[in-house]
């Protein structure tokens, strides 16, 4: 651990990443025609090729089993048609060595084998295709461009049949596991195809509906809305019905039918990666039964060698929220064990003064041809021409590639040559290209705020390739504007707010405020952890046995004793945060605590402040003894003797959730159902146990456990929404009476104990909503910044989010995410300063009435309002500003300066515009 | 002004990280549109001020798109 080599194979791409500028003439030339294996071989592409367009590096490599030249040393069209000159048949395969401290194995899941995917007819009946090849075929920019048609021919599909469990659930092919992920794809697909077609009938057959995740039952609803029909069955088979795909199944009440369908889709389970077995003999560690990595229930992101980490589905199958919460959380350990080589390796660069600029604008115009994607379409020349005929701008040249590294110094000696004080480049997307050119400026002294894009290749040459008169009038309308805008540019300063204090606020004590807070210790700041209970733990005080076999008992102790022993750790018991000043880097909280209030000055907040079991008044619960949650049957089962005169016992799921009081799903009840029939059996091998449920959601490899109860004897009984189960006393005892549509009778059972399976309620959350200014989802729970992108963050800056505050979850996820906000929490106060863009609000205080408007409105509280004298001002946070500009536009008093998009600037390319209409 | 000649002159205001990226994934995949728009980048059209539509129809402007 802490010094590893990692051998690295690095195959070549034979196109030069330095030189390449992704215009893709190489794979115009090209003439080798191969399948496009992003699109599912549903399209076609050529030979050098970038698998879409958004991967990164931007730039083609060539496909050597397709190239003409390395497997028959002809062709070479391509070396002659690259204007770049980035083709290089030289390149060879390198193996480096890299010297690490902490490993990360993120290689993603494999693909279900053809052979599994052929007994539902796959590849022997064209229509009857992938989830992966349905999702292209979806795809606005895939190879139908959104239309669903049938491969067979081309014709509109009209109805759709979605199989679940493809290679999932499934002993007979080795995944017994299920794959998380495809109820929620086949459900967005659905959607997304009678989107496309509203008309489109769409049937999706399947064992459980697994939309656990957070908010995922409101889109199968959604869909169900939309005219999406569920079939609760098990299919048989795929059989060819003249023109149609007939589907035979068995339906609940275990009757056999046939149905046919223009198309199939198999929403394809996740299997572990093919290359699984030599990654995990190079790294030295373990895989699970299914040839994923092994873990832990409570070391979730660690494999079995220290120092070397996991994250996404080669952990267990999973979807893009949890996968990017892993990554964060694999960070997070390795920056635990990186903590004491920090920054050890960073470079910094030194840049020229800041040369004074003067007073009038001097403008240069750079125009460029980009090979012939511009210049192919725009009059390069005759742009160059017109720019420097334009007011002020008095340099004004064309360039082959201007984001060359040889054009950048030929810039910069341009502006110095000709004393430019505001530079415009017409070329690409200032998105992709604005900080190369803004480097370029500040080589040359000048401030990289004094610099506007025209983009004549994206947003014209390429868009309008058959009219090149109108695309070189409309590059003299961009670059005109953006000259207009370029003269009333002005130098900006790079803001670096520092982090005044390194430490951390940890609100909520439980596992994962724990959690967090020794991943903070761990990465070498303070940490203040505060439980508003007399002691920490939170629900995991409760848990006392796991599926997994962990003894959640032993390992709370150990965390707790971890946490009080550390010496970064500072733990507030029955205290309470009352209220939160400042941003992000400098906050001070207020607490109360039983001597008295204190202030704790951080410079990171982490919310976990947890959820806590429903309360039930269902099914008697509270006035017949014989009813309990499945947490107190958990505890009674805790003491064995009374668990072994536990003979009849029923349980129900979804108690107060799915649709009753809570409209959502809370994920662990079916495991904990599971769980505690498990152990009753362990203690009663001859307990007769019903569980009634509306789909038992045990995801991932926890299906091995709902597999196993059930090859133990427990039985499983589905109910509807519509028609739950009932439950009466009489004489003392109670009635358990419910519909079992396989018999197709009322069946009463008369248990000796009703377990009910209760969801997770936020708690003490509006309070510290209101201090944070942090929002809730209409369940009550904390609303992260993105559920895919940003799942541990707010939009507040240095508020991040972890445990069941965010939403129910099982412990591993809980301890994930935990982990994850902790590596989040991290990197200001690692970094020691915050970064602010020079695109920031700033409020003229002379102009500013105090209203309170902006305020009101930023969406990322980075404005408040001040005291001067007796009159109260808006000010920025520049800190937590994203410089989106709501504030400017609803100020009255236009009191508010948006760093480059300032109102003069904007009117200014306006008026640009309107000069040569 | 007849139907065939009619040519409107459209002023975008696009937002940097949606509609503007939009127009750049348009351009890379090659859709070919009409070349009757300029655009001015915005980094939201929360920045949208009424004063910048106001001011596009008075220079003569015939149509604003606004994309966020």
């Amino acid at each position: 651990m802490g010094n590893f080599t990692a051998r690295v194979r690095r195959e070549p791409r034979y196109i030069d990443l330095g030189l390449c500028t992704a215009c893709g003439i190489c794979a115009n030339y090209c003439p080798v025609i191969i399948g496009d294996a992003y699109n599912e071989n549903l399209a076609l592409t050529k030979g050098p090729h970038r698998d879409y367009v958004q991967a990164v590096p931007a730039s083609f490599y060539i496909d050597p089993a397709a190239c003409l030249y390395l497997n028959h040393e002809t062709c070479q069209i391509c070396v002659s048609a690259c204007q770049a000159k980035a083709i290089n048949f030289y390149e060879q395969e390198e193996t480096v060595d890299l010297e690490v401290g902490a490993v990360i194995l993120a290689p993603g899941f494999g693909r279900i084998s053809e052979e599994v995917l052929s007994t539902y007819g796959y590849g022997r009946l064209a229509d009857v295709v992938t989830g992966m090849e349905f999702e292209r075929l979806t795809s606005a920019s895939g190879p139908t461009m959104g239309k669903i048609i049938r491969p067979s021919d081309g014709q509109h599909a009209h109805r759709i049949a979605f199989l679940q469990c493809i290679g999932s659930r499934d002993v007979s092919c080795g995944n017994g596991y299920c794959s998380s992920v495809c109820c929620m794809y086949a459900v967005k697909e659905a959607v997304v195809a009678k989107e496309h077609d509203p008309d489109i009938e769409i049937s999706i057959f399947y064992m459980d509906m697994r939309t656990q995740g957070k908010e995922f039952d409101y889109a199968r609803l959604r869909a169900k809305e939309k005219g999406v029909r569920f079939v609760r069955s098990r299919v048989a088979g795929v059989q060819e019905n003249g023109n149609a795909l007939e589907i035979s199944y068995v339906n609940e009440a275990g009757k056999h039918l046939k149905e046919s369908f223009d198309m199939v889709v198999l929403p394809e389970g996740l299997e572990s990666p093919g290359d699984a077995q030599s990654l995990a003999r190079a790294a030295g560690i373990d895989l699970n039964h299914y040839h994923f990595c092994s873990t832990g229930s409570f070391v979730p992101l660690q494999t079995t060698r220290p120092g070397i980490f996991v994250s996404g589905a080669f952990q267990g199958p999973k979807d893009v929220p949890e996968s990017v919460t892993d990554a964060s959380g694999a960070a997070a350990l390795a920056a635990e064990a990186l903590k004491m080589v920090r920054g050890s390796r960073v470079e910094s660069k030194e840049y020229p003064a800041e040369i004074d600029i003067g007073q009038a604008p001097r403008i240069g115009v750079f125009v460029c041809s980009c090979g012939t994607n511009v210049g192919g379409v725009v009059d390069v020349k005759a742009v160059a021409d017109y720019a420097a005929s334009l007011d002020d701008v008095v340099f004004a040249d064309m360039n082959l590639f201007s984001c060359a590294q040889n054009t950048q110094e030929a810039i910069t000696e341009k502006i110095s040559e000709n004393r430019l004080n505001r530079v415009v480049v017409a070329a690409c997307t200032p998105r992709t290209h604005e900080p190369l050119f803004q480097e370029t400026l500040k080589n040359a002294g000048l401030n990289p705020c004094l610099f506007e894009m025209a983009n004549i290749r994206d947003h014209c040459s390429w868009v309008h390739a058959a009219v090149p008169a109108e695309a070189t009038e409309k590059s003299k309308d961009l670059v005109r504007m953006a000259v207009a805008k370029a003269r009333r540019l002005e130098p900006l300063p790079e803001q670096k707010l520092p982090v005044t204090h390194k430490a951390a606020l940890v609100i909520g004590g439980g596992m994962a405020g724990m959690t967090a807070a020794l991943s903070i210790a761990g990465q070498g700041f303070d940490c203040f952890l505060v439980e508003e209970s007399g002691e920490l733990g939170g629900n995991l005080r409760h848990i006392r046995f796991m599926l997994s076999g962990e003894d959640p008992r032993k390992i709370l102790q150990d965390t707790e004793e971890r946490v009080r022993s550390n010496p970064h750790i500072h733990v507030y018991t029955n205290s309470s945060v009352e209220d939160v000043s400042g941003y992000v880097g400098n906050f001070v909280a207020s607490i109360r605590t039983p001597e008295g209030h204190e202030n704790l000055e951080h410079g990171v907040i982490v919310v976990a402040t947890g959820g806590k079991p429903y309360e039930p008044k269902q099914y008697l619960y509270g006035k017949s003894t014989q009813v309990v949650t499945q947490g107190e049957l958990e505890e009674r089962l805790s003491d064995s003797d009374e668990a072994k005169r536990i003979n009849n016992v029923v349980m129900i799921q979804c108690v107060g959730s799915r649709g009753q009081d809570l409209p959502y799903c809370s994920k662990i009840c079916c495991g904990q159902a599971v769980k505690n029939a498990l152990k009753i059996l362990e203690l009663n091998p001859s307990a007769n146990i019903t569980v009634l449920y509306r789909d038992m959601r045990t995801y991932g490899f926890m299906e091995d456990y709902y597999q196993l109860a059930r090859e133990k004897g427990v039985i499983f009984v589905h109910f509807d929404k519509e028609s739950p189960p009932e439950v009466t006393e009489k004489g003392g005892r109670i009635q358990v009476e419910f519909v079992d549509k396989i018999l197709d009778e009322r069946v009463i059972l008369e248990p000796d104990l009703l377990a009910i399976s209760v969801g997770i309620v936020p708690s003490r959350v509006e309070a510290l909503s209101k201090i944070l200014k942090i929002p809730l989802t209409g369940d009550g729970f904390f609303l992260e910044a993105h559920p895919k992108l940003r799942p541990v963050e707010f939009t507040v800056d240095g508020v991040y989010l972890c445990g069941l505050a965010h939403g129910p979850k099982p412990i591993s996820e809980s301890i994930v995410q935990a982990t994850a906000a902790a590596g989040k929490a991290c990197i200001p106060l690692a970094k020691g300063y915050v970064t602010v863009d020079p695109i920031v609000s700033s409020i003229d205080p002379d102009s500013c009435i105090g209203c309170g408007i902006c305020e009101s409105l930023c969406p990322y509280a980075a404005i408040k309002m001040i005291k001067v004298g007796k009159k109260k001002k808006a000010e920025t946070i520049s800190a937590s500003c994203k410089g989106c500009g709501i504030c400017a536009a609803h100020c009255p008093t236009l009191a508010i300066y948006m760093g480059g998009f300032t109102n003069e600037q904007i009117l200014s390319q306006i008026r640009a515009f309107g000069e040569e209409l | 002004m007849g139907k065939e000649t009619f040519e409107p002159r459209i002023i975008g205001f696009l937002c940097n990280w949606c509609c503007y990226a939009a127009a750049d994934s348009a351009g890379v995949a090659r859709f070919q549109y009409p070349p009757n728009i300029r655009t001015i980048r915005i980094m939201c059209t929360g920045r949208m001020d009424p004063l910048f539509i106001i001011d596009a129809f008075s220079v003569g402007t015939d149509g604003v798109f606004v994309g966020g």
